[in-house]
């Protein structure tokens, strides 16, 4: 159990670090990827069943297959790669760095939260989750319809073709659209 | 159920918040590391992620599910916000041709 979780972290860690020094982006997602499954193993380390599942459905199935194929269609490889330069670098590790030695410091006496001594066993199954969700959190699981409605309709809009007449290039588009 | 909680709790909370705390910082340090649009979304991504690992460690130690219904939550935003940032990529490198970060400095008034 120990063992499996510093496995578990020592791969999302160095992986995560992969993520930020592949010069290829798609090296990038795949160490992502690997990040993401790790993370799950932690997930499924916590008894939390629900969101492994979820997470490997939404993370990995979903949202690293829309980076993969952005990346795809934009043509993105090692040459085309922007680059900065070496002070900004060295000053983003720093700060990096130093934030990470304020995180830490903060709990350096222990985080000062005793575990409760009565304990339900079932928590993170489906069903705990599950009643949860939908008798507590009913309201902001029906807003969050709403919001991935608004995200769909901007993302179509975003994504579409620009139709209208451009300042500088006028008349083309539209004449072509008028003969059309 | 109760082999579970012990076996929950052999491995301390403070080891979830210190691995949750790295997690975070490579993710922000990624963020001003590179310049490349994609890249920086992606560590966007881990840093939701650490906090979700933070917020699951702390709801399976303390057996309250409300902190995993947050988790959920937040994996439905971040949904939206992929969505919406890669529209905005591909938007992006329609205009400029390019998906570095640094070409959005136009945008300023």
């Amino acid at each position: 159990m120990q063992i499996l979780f510093y496995l578990f972290a020592a791969v999302s860690i160095l992986s995560a670090l992969f993520v930020v020094a592949a010069k290829n982006p798609v090296n990038s997602v795949i160490a992502l990827i690997v990040c993401f499954l790790s993370i799950a193993g932690h997930y499924i380390l916590l008894n939390a069943q629900f969101l492994a599942v979820v997470h490997v459905i939404v993370y990995t199935g979903a949202i690293m297959v829309l980076f993969l194929f952005v990346i795809m269609l934009l043509n993105l490889n090692k040459s085309t790669e922007p680059q900065k330069s070496m002070a900004t670098r060295i000053a983003a590790v720093i700060a990096g760095g130093l934030f990470l030695l304020t995180l830490l410091g903060a709990i350096k006496d222990g985080i000062g939260i005793a575990d409760p001594d009565v304990y339900d066993g079932s928590v993170g199954l489906v069903k705990s989750v599950g009643t949860s969700l939908f008798t507590e959190y009913l309201l902001p699981f029906e807003v969050s319809s709403v919001l991935f409605l608004s995200a769909m309709i901007g993302a179509v809009m975003l994504g579409k073709k620009d139709t209208s007449p451009q300042p500088l290039s006028s008349g083309e588009g539209q004449n072509a659209a008028d003969r059309a | 159920m109760n082999d579970i909680v012990t076996a929950i709790r052999t491995v301390p909370l403070e080891h979830y918040v210190m691995l949750s705390f790295v997690l975070f910082s490579i993710g922000m340090a990624g963020a001003m590391f590179r310049r490349n649009t994609i890249i920086v979304l992606m560590c966007l991504e881990l840093m939701f992620n650490s906090v979700n690992l933070l917020l699951t460690a702390f709801s399976a130690h303390h057996g309250d599910p409300g902190g995993q219904v947050f988790v959920f939550f937040i994996m439905l935003v971040a949904a939206a916000e992929v969505t919406v940032g890669l529209a905005i990529v591909v938007m992006m490198k329609r205009n400029v041709d390019s998906v570095d970060i640094n070409q959005l400095n136009r945008m300023r008034g």
